[in-house]
Parts: structure tokens; sequence; C-alpha cells
């Protein structure tokens, strides 16, 4: 099942990323479609913002250490902080909530 | 010239900011399960951050193949748009455009759109694409290795992945507040259904909210 997965994802991202330069600008540029597959991806990311802050597996978990760690990337986010600085800084939380 | 120096210096700088990701995911992918091959593979030939981290979280929480497939290519999707706004720009045929099809993620299109000057667009592509694919690929490859033999919760990259996800989503929040409330809307109804549905479902359904798009006077 992970090789399926692991290939179906290549080759199915890579033929997304080649249809965009295949098919005519009219065929997808209906301004509807544009705007659903603009606006996709903020669904997708707000649901796995949520999914991966809080859940393990089917339970909803509420662990101390990743909640803060997520909150101090959140607040660099808000801050527009460069993607390096929001990396360390929550890793940097968890880990060290985690020794304490 | 100097002007093309710069554009190469920060196509260059993304490729490294990105790279710190690239541990993160490649930690995250042995820890739900994926072998060092499988992970560094992901990161080859799917080459595409989000949807990456997406596929494997729905392994780690123990989902199946459609659903982590489903919500990994609805990601993935948008590239198709980013190659749709580079086709013109970039004019590239045969092997080239297989190449640059390749390449095109969130910041090569990013990099490449933000030049005033098609032949910068150019220089911004191939060199971001460069920059990441060399450090993404590499540290995926290390932090595979570091994943397999520390907890990647004990060093904290647990909580690395929902911020770097709300990273990616901060820009499209402060776009418009369409945006703004169909993000609202998604992380409810993703939050709402985790106890209810196999794992993956939850962001699938979150698609629902583009029901909200619609736009008001």
């Amino acid at each position: 099942m992970l090789w399926a997965l692991v290939i179906g994802t290549a080759v199915g991202c890579y033929l997304l990323k080649l249809l965009g330069y295949l098919v005519p600008d009219r065929v997808l540029d209906h301004p509807r479609t544009r705007r659903v597959v603009e606006l996709l991806p903020v669904a997708l990311l707000a649901g796995l913002v949520v999914v991966e802050a809080v859940a393990n597996g089917r339970h909803v978990e509420l662990d101390g250490p990743r909640l803060a760690g997520f909150a101090v990337g959140a607040v660099a986010v808000w801050r527009r902080a460069p993607f390096l600085v929001v990396i360390v800084a929550a890793a940097l939380t968890a880990a060290l909530l985690r020794l304490a | 010239m100097s002007e093309r120096r710069t554009v190469v210096r920060d196509s260059l700088s993304v490729g490294i900011a990105v790279g710190a990701y690239g541990f993160a995911f490649g930690a995250a992918s042995v820890s739900a399960g994926l072998s060092v091959l499988q992970t560094c593979l992901l990161s080859l030939l799917a080459f595409t951050g989000g949807t990456q981290f997406a596929v494997v979280g729905v392994v780690a929480g123990g989902g199946g193949l459609a659903a982590a497939l489903a919500s990994g290519l609805l990601l993935g999707s948008r590239n198709s748009l980013y190659a749709m706004r580079l086709a013109p720009v970039l004019r590239v045929r045969g092997v080239r455009r297989l190449a640059a099809a390749h390449g095109t993620i969130d910041e090569s299109t990013a990099m490449a759109v933000a030049q005033r000057d098609p032949d910068l667009s150019r220089v911004a592509f191939w060199w971001t694409f460069g920059g990441v694919f060399v450090f993404w690929n590499l540290t995926t490859f290390v932090g595979a290795l570091v994943g397999a033999v520390v907890d990647p919760a004990r060093i904290g990259l647990d909580a690395v992945v929902p911020a770097a996800f709300l990273a990616l989503l901060a820009p499209r929040l402060r776009a418009g507040r369409v945006e703004r409330r169909i993000a609202i809307g998604a992380a409810v109804i993703a939050g709402a259904l985790i106890p209810f549905t196999p794992p993956g479902v939850p962001v699938l359904a979150a698609c629902a909210a583009l029901l909200l798009a619609t736009e008001r006077p």
C-alpha cells in the first residue's frame, strides 16, 4: 500500500504540473474554475493546520508542548517572520517544553 | 547584470530556507512508517512540499490509501494553475518543458512572477527550482535518517508541521475576506470531524468550505 501511495503521488503530482503547460489557457481559464483552484488550497491548508495541531488518529489530543510550539510558530507567522524562523521557533519551543 | 545576480542570490536563499522544512518532512515521513527510500523518492519525484506533508500526515494518522492520495493530489492541483501562469513567461518546449513542469511549485512560481522583466522571471524560476530541489532532497534524506533513530516529537517536529502549514496559508489569509471565511469554515469542519471519520477525511471534507466563497457586495 505504501509503494502504491508513493508511486501514485509522484505520478499524479507530475501530471498535474505538466497539465498546466499542455492545456490551452482558455480551457482552464474559466473564471469560476480558476477561482476554485485558487481557493481550494485555502480550505485544505486550514484543515491541515487544525488536524496536524490537535489530531492523533481519530482522537482529539491537546498536547501541551505541541500546541505551545504551534502557538509560538503562529505568532512568528503573524509577525511576518521568515519561514526558517517560524520552523525553528516552533520546534525549539516544543522540544524545550518536553525536556522540562 | 547585477540585477541578475541579485535574483540568483534571492532564489538560492529561498532554497536554503525551504531546506529546513525538508528536514521536518524526512523525519515526519519515516516516523509515519515510510522507508528512507520511499521518503526520498517522494521528495525527488513528487517534489511539492505541502502535498508530501499531507500524504504522510494521513498515513501517520492511520488513514487509507484513497484518502491519502486524494488529499495529496487535491493540494497538488494548484501547481496546474501555476504552470498555466508560467507557460507564457517561460516559453519552453520539448525536454525543457518536461523539466520546467517538475519545478513548478509554490516557491519557483512566486519568485518568477515577482520579477518585472521576463528574462529575470526565467532566471528566478530556474535558480529557485534548482536551489529548492538540491536543498529539499538533501535535507529530506538527512531528516529521514535522523527520524529513523530519534522520535521526531523529541525535537519538536510535531509542532513544526501545523506551523509550516499556517505559514503557507498566511499570504492567502491576508489576500481577502473570502479567503478568511473559507479558512475558518474549513478549520471548523476539519476539527469537528476528527473523532467521527477515518484519518484523512476531515481535511478532504474541509473543501466543502468553498461553498462559503460567494462574494458579497
